[in-house]
């Protein structure tokens, strides 16, 4: 109980994945589904620092990684939010459900 | 003051500048420093305190996580998310990597999180907009997510990790991450930074006013 | 005391309620019992004061000092439990004996609880709390003072006797007292919330910011990037306080505090990689370490770039923390306090803790960075050695210590105050454009400039005489700055008179 081990931390990172996606399948809002796709990136992220960690340490691979995840996040978030920003004056709303007409 | 004791001053002000010049030792960095020196930790800091520390965090990501599935405003939303992003920084001083800790609190909670909070400014008629979801989506999402839960966490729990743990644990410094990137991963490191340059003048070109 | 009768209904008394009566309790009794010591003997308690913590702070150091000595030399050391206990007062005062060190019966039953790591974490976490509470009262109140003689006035003088010292203490009294209002149409939740995310995270810059070699709670080796995390989440609490305000001027400034804020992150990151790629590392301790050889092995003087570095840095950290030219975010003419329109009583005074204390942590990076850290101008070379407490004393007094930090912290600090009440705002386009077509280019040509320096002339004799120029360039600047003040201050009466009546049309 007061030890903790990797295991703690990979099912703090499942339940924090698991959110994420049902935060992505229900959310209408476009910046609302971003959301849901920062916390499954979180979950995953968890999982490579916690192995790398519980591995020894003797190289940061797992560290690597999640910093490139990160980076990346980033970049995805600043390309999400121009799309909803063109999304929202095309249709007026950033409610996803009516961005299915592929004439704009 | 007197005026000698002006003029004696004076004339001290430039000898002693040229006297201090004269003795600056040269910046020599001591290369020996131990590792409390350096500020780098070892897993030897741990204890019952790591644990309360651990459940801490995990309570706050967890309830921030749960709390954004269940809210219906989006700006809450984002200060929840900001609840997560903090304890998984947390999380991650915890598991010895300071610099991800740190670097995840000024991207996503400084950055990203920002951008996210500015673009629902930008995007939202009202300021209470909400977007209504079909209760019966809700209990479908619930049920599959809670399958998809309960298989990830029996992977997990049952696992047997080929795991090689040493008794001490010494945390990661900022030259391994200066080596690893410009050394082993130099190829993904180059790839990301063309990756963001097309990124920026992407979001540059869409956001732009017609 | 006569009873004067009025003819209209007097309102009772104010009574105040809950944790505020206490406080005000409190605050009356110290304000009675100090009054009129301070207002007698201003000189002698400043000096005292400083003297009184130069003394504390060097006692406090050397028991810590002493405590890791010992804890290091015993051998069972390393299995230490959570409480971090592993020694008896009888070991300690063995190892104080064997070093004949005077008054060990008493110091040993001092040392034994510090040796306690929860317990000195507690004393650390109440300094730094108090620390952070005491910087923005007195920057508040040094705040209204230089305000008040730019503007040929006096700025506060009555409350405590010698000019209004207490002022800012009675203001935090009145503001705890005040009602906590909500508005109706505001998101009742977030408006609690948002004075918390903007305070807490300026509190926990404190935790990485090293006072002195010794003097730090925690030495990390990613303090600085730590510190600016902290800086730039800051922003998070204040556009959640403008968007949860319901109010257009709230939302307006919470906006340009994003935009702003995240646009002059980049130049000051940028140039702030220049003094760690002079230092090799982040961690702060190391990088003050470093400018211990005098005025001349300082930062700012390593290369033209590192100078240009400094003076960038500056400006964008101004941008950073909201402090004009650039406090767009609260412009009380155009916008009415941007975003804490809506704030009163004790969470409007945590944003003001939070924004004076971002005010303290921006100028400490300055100072670390750039200016020598904790170190006085003269070299380390020439202090004595440590052999007497007078010595260590003296070392401290005029080498390095924590006060040397913060007195230069109150420098920039005051450069702050003085930019802020003499310059006007300008517009956020002209924000934005600073950004972003001045200061970072120059950042940039900075970062790749100094990295060829290090890479072509670090070492060699054109690099000493460019540090020599720009160190001397500055130190007659300074010297100039200190005169003029001097001057200013000696004939300030007469100055002020003639210059306003010369400026007085029909003069």
């Amino acid at each position: 109980m007061f030890e903790i081990g990797l295991t703690h931390y990979l099912v703090v990172a499942t339940l924090l994945f698991v959110m994420g996606i049902f935060v992505m399948i229900t959310k209408r809002n476009a910046i609302g589904i971003l959301i849901g796709v920062e916390m499954v990136l979180n979950g995953a992220n968890i999982n490579l620092v916690a192995f790398n960690r519980y591995n020894g340490m003797s190289n940061i691979d797992g560290q690597i990684v999640s910093l490139f995840v990160i980076v990346l996040a980033a970049a995805e978030a600043a390309l999400a939010v121009a799309i909803c920003m063109n999304f929202y004056k095309n249709l007026n709303t950033v409610d996803v459900d009516h961005g299915d007409t592929l004439a704009g | 003051m007197t005026l000698r004791l002006k003029k004696i001053l004076l004339l001290m002000t430039p000898l002693a500048i040229a006297l201090s010049f004269a003795t600056a030792p040269v910046q020599a960095a001591d290369t020996d420093l131990s590792l409390s020196d350096q500020g780098i930790q070892t897993s030897a800091d741990g204890g019952l305190l790591e644990a309360l520390m651990f459940y801490a965090c995990a309570g706050v990501t967890l309830a921030c996580g749960f709390a954004i599935c269940l809210s219906k405003n989006i700006v809450r939303m984002a200060v929840y998310l900001f609840g997560t992003l903090a304890a998984v920084a947390l999380m991650y001083f915890l598991l010895l990597a300071n610099f991800i800790g740190v670097i995840q609190l000024i991207v996503y909670a400084g950055g990203t999180l920002i951008l996210l909070i500015f673009g629902v400014m930008l995007t939202s008629k009202s300021p209470w907009a909400k977007f209504e979801v079909k209760r019966s989506e809700l209990i479908a999402a619930g049920i599959v997510c809670a399958l998809f839960a309960g298989m990830l966490l029996f992977v997990v729990v049952n696992a047997e990790w080929p795991l090689e743990t040493d008794a001490v644990v010494v945390g990661s410094s900022m030259t391994q991450f200066g080596t690893g990137l410009l050394t082993d991963y130099l190829v993904p490191f180059e790839a990301i930074s063309v990756l963001l340059l097309v990124v920026m003048i992407g979001a540059a070109y869409m956001a732009r006013q017609e | 005391m006569t009873q004067f009768s009025v003819p209209w209904k007097q309102s009772p008394p104010l009574e105040y309620r809950g944790p505020a009566r206490g406080i005000v309790a409190l605050a009356r009794m110290v304000y009675t019992m100090a009054t009129p010591i301070v207002s007698r003997f201003p000189g002698p308690i400043l000096l005292g004061a400083i003297v009184g913590g130069t003394l504390l702070v060097w006692a406090h150091w050397m028991l810590f000092g002493w405590v890791e000595t010992i804890a290091a030399s015993d051998v069972n050391g390393a299995a230490q439990s959570v409480w971090g206990q592993t020694l008896t007062t009888a070991e300690i005062g063995a190892y104080l004996d064997s070093h004949s060190i005077v008054a060990s019966g008493i110091l040993k039953y001092l040392l034994w609880p510090l040796q306690l790591e929860l317990l000195r974490d507690l004393v650390g976490l109440g300094a730094i709390f108090g620390l952070f509470n005491l910087i923005p009262v007195y920057a508040i109140w040094w705040e209204r003072k230089v305000a008040g003689r730019i503007q040929s006035r006096m700025g506060p003088m009555r409350v405590g006797g010698w000019h209004g010292w207490a002022q800012s203490f009675a203001d935090g009294v009145k503001l705890v007292g005040k009602e906590d209002l909500v508005p109706e149409q505001a998101d009742a939740m977030l408006f609690r919330v948002a004075p918390y995310l903007a305070f807490v995270p300026s509190l926990l810059a404190f935790l990485c910011l090293p006072l002195g070699s010794y003097w730090v709670f925690r030495n990390v080796d990613v303090a600085l990037i730590f510190i600016i995390a902290m800086v730039g989440v800051e922003v998070v609490g204040v556009i959640v306080a403008g968007w949860a305000s319901n109010n257009k001027w709230s939302v307006y400034g919470a906006m340009r505090e994003a935009c702003q804020m995240v646009s002059y992150e980049i130049p000051m990151t940028t140039v702030l990689l220049i003094p760690i790629m002079t230092a090799g590392t982040l961690n702060m301790v190391q990088i003050g370490d470093m400018q211990t050889g005098g005025w001349f092995s300082w930062n700012a003087f390593h290369n033209p770039f590192t100078f240009i570095a400094f003076i960038t840095y500056y400006i964008a950290s101004l941008a950073n923390c909201k402090r004009a030219p650039f406090d767009l975010p609260e412009s009380e003419s155009e916008l009415v306090a941007g975003f804490h329109t809506e704030y009163s009583g004790f969470r409007w005074a945590l944003f003001f803790f939070a924004e004076y204390a971002a005010m303290f942590v921006v100028s400490a990076l300055a100072v670390t960075l750039f200016l020598g850290a904790w170190h006085t101008p003269i070299p380390a070379t020439w202090a004595f050695e440590e052999d007497s407490i007078v010595k260590i004393f003296l070392n401290g007094v005029l080498f390095s210590s924590p006060f040397w930090f913060i007195f230069k912290c109150f420098i920039f600090i005051y450069i702050q105050l003085w930019i802020r009440w003499t310059l006007p705002r300008i517009r956020i386009d002209q924000v934005l454009y600073s950004c972003v077509q001045v200061m970072f280019p120059i950042a940039c040509v900075a970062l790749v400039g100094h990295a060829v320096w290090m890479v072509l002339l670090d070492g060699t004799v054109v690099s000493d005489i460019i540090r020599w120029i720009l160190g001397l360039l500055t130190a007659a600047v300074t010297f100039g700055f200190l005169s003029v003040a001097a001057f200013g201050y000696r004939n300030g009466r007469q100055m002020v008179g003639y210059l306003a009546v010369k400026q007085l049309p029909g003069a």
